[in-house]
């Protein structure tokens, strides 16, 4: 699945297509009149030179010009007004029947997911992901954790502000599958440009085993390499942040682990998850992602390569 | 203006601002700053000799650093140290804001419990958390009590500041006017 170009002019979603009508529509009538001024304005110049008429000649022209330009305008705004109108309309009913409800919460500086179910044993918690079916109403409800942040899909619908103490909320409703790049758009801190995430966008069979799989818990390793790195995980400074479903580790300042090896992204879009990419970050994740919260902790090299082969497992 | 008032003045912003000195941040602890203490001296009846020198370095570190004072304020909530200490006042555990320490009050000494645990509840956090966060985590304690430069010192949570208006004090009691008659 190919990563699409993020562009508000390139909508993908229901919101975006209603934005995307009324940014057209608003470039359209600016364009076309800002146009007509330019070429009044050459007119003027080129007539200069011709004989031009006078007196009372001339009001009269004058007086019908302004009639007929004040009129343009007052259509035009009136246009647009409704136009903004409509969509401001259409944008409240759209996705106004969720299927799909996601709580996210904006950290400094990653983006924990929570697929709330009625059934509680259907909740689902990520990170720096969000899986949708295609076509699926989706309600999210964002707060933060610290800072203001800012949640943007540009492909899906426009930004809505995270911020603490109080829940906002954002609709989505993607038309195509594929994955759209996410983006916190309102500074946070040194590592706003590395707070990414992804949509990704699916059939629903694709996201009934995609959840299926989230569901049923992390990989037990049953090589000794693997184990031994859970045993390392499980010693080590990670479960006092990290969670790992199955493990002793169940703490939530961190994002959860329990998929680790099935994210594409790693330390919130500063990394693809390649082994080599975590056993840097792990051994340093303050040179990969300077200021993050993850404290450079030291293990000797073997205990490092058992801990990357079970992380690296956890699909 | 006069020339020479405008020359002298123009020489005493530059000298200000020859004073600015923006603060570092240690995102990686500085060489020399992330291991534990080697003797401390928890209490006066206890014979022992502290390396002064190291305390010393620490505590300007970490303690006059306003980012590794945030730094500890955030990993006290994350770790939940508020759990059993409230927000400084002590609750199941000791208040940090005053000036009893029953296992020493210096920096390193607060290091070391925090690493090792103590009786009655404290568990230890060496091998835990990396050394780093335990000095942050010393710093911020110290911090409570008043220790360190204000400007350094993170200000209380929002949530356990007295909202506006339930708690107005910004209206000074105003004393009865004096009788003329008398």
């Amino acid at each position: 699945m190919s990563l699409s170009a993020h562009s508000v002019s390139q909508p993908l979603g229901v919101h975006a297509e209603h934005i995307a009508f009324i940014w057209h529509a608003m470039l359209g009538a600016c364009g076309l009149m800002y146009a007509l001024l330019l070429g009044f304005l050459v007119m003027t110049l080129l007539r200069q030179h011709r004989s031009a008429p006078a007196g009372v000649e001339l009001e009269k022209r004058i007086e019908r010009t302004l009639i007929l330009w004040v009129g343009l305008i007052v259509v035009g705004l009136c246009g647009l007004t409704l136009a903004s109108f409509l969509t401001d309309r259409a944008l409240v009913r759209a996705a106004s029947e969720p299927q799909i409800a996601l709580r996210v919460i904006g950290h400094q500086w990653w983006w924990q997911v929570e697929y709330v179910d009625a059934d509680n044993s259907q909740n689902v918690r990520t990170a720096n992901e969000i899986h949708l079916p295609v076509g699926a109403q989706v309600h999210i409800a964002l707060s933060s954790d610290d800072v203001i942040h800012s949640f943007w899909v540009p492909n899906l619908n426009g930004k809505r502000d995270l911020i603490p103490g109080r829940s906002t909320e954002i609709r989505l409703q993607p038309l195509t599958t594929g994955r759209f790049r996410g983006f916190c758009a309102e500074f946070c801190g040194v590592q706003h440009a590395y707070m990414q995430f992804e949509v990704i966008v699916e059939s629903a069979q694709e996201f009934a085993a995609w959840k299926a799989r989230q569901l049923a818990g992390a990989v037990t390793p049953t090589d000794p390499l693997r184990q031994a790195g859970r045993d390392v995980f499980e010693r080590a400074a990670c479960p006092l942040c990290h969670a790992i479903a199955g493990t002793n580790a169940a703490a939530s300042t961190g994002p959860d682990l329990s998929h680790f090896a099935s994210r594409r992204l790693l330390a919130a879009g500063a990394l693809t998850n390649t082994r080599d990419h975590l056993r840097a970050w792990l051994q340093n994740p303050q040179r990969v992602k300077p200021g993050n919260h993850m404290p450079v902790v030291d293990l000797p090299g073997r205990d490092m390569t058992a801990l990357v082969a079970y992380l690296g497992s956890l699909q | 203006m006069c020339s020479r008032c405008r020359v002298l003045s123009a020489a005493i912003v530059l000298l200000a601002l020859a004073g600015c000195q923006r603060e570092k941040r240690h995102f990686e602890a500085p060489p020399g700053t992330d291991f534990p203490p080697t003797q401390v001296t928890m209490s006066p009846l206890v014979t022992g000799v502290s390396a002064t020198a190291f305390r010393e370095q620490q505590t300007h570190i970490y303690e006059d650093n306003a980012y590794h004072l945030s730094e500890g304020k955030r990993l006290f909530s994350w770790f939940n140290c508020a759990g059993c200490h409230g927000h400084g006042g002590g609750n199941i555990g000791p208040a940090l804001m005053d000036e009893e320490w029953i296992y020493g009050g210096d920096i390193d000494a607060i290091y070391l419990t925090i690493a090792q645990g103590r009786p009655n509840g404290m568990p230890a956090f060496a091998g835990r958390i990396p050394a780093q966060q335990i000095w942050q985590l010393a710093a911020y304690v110290r911090s409570l009590g008043g220790h360190g430069p204000k400007a350094a010192r993170p200000s209380r949570d929002d949530h356990i500041q007295i909202p506006a208006e339930q708690g107005r004090r910004d209206e000074p009691v105003v004393p009865a006017p004096a009788d003329p008659s008398q």
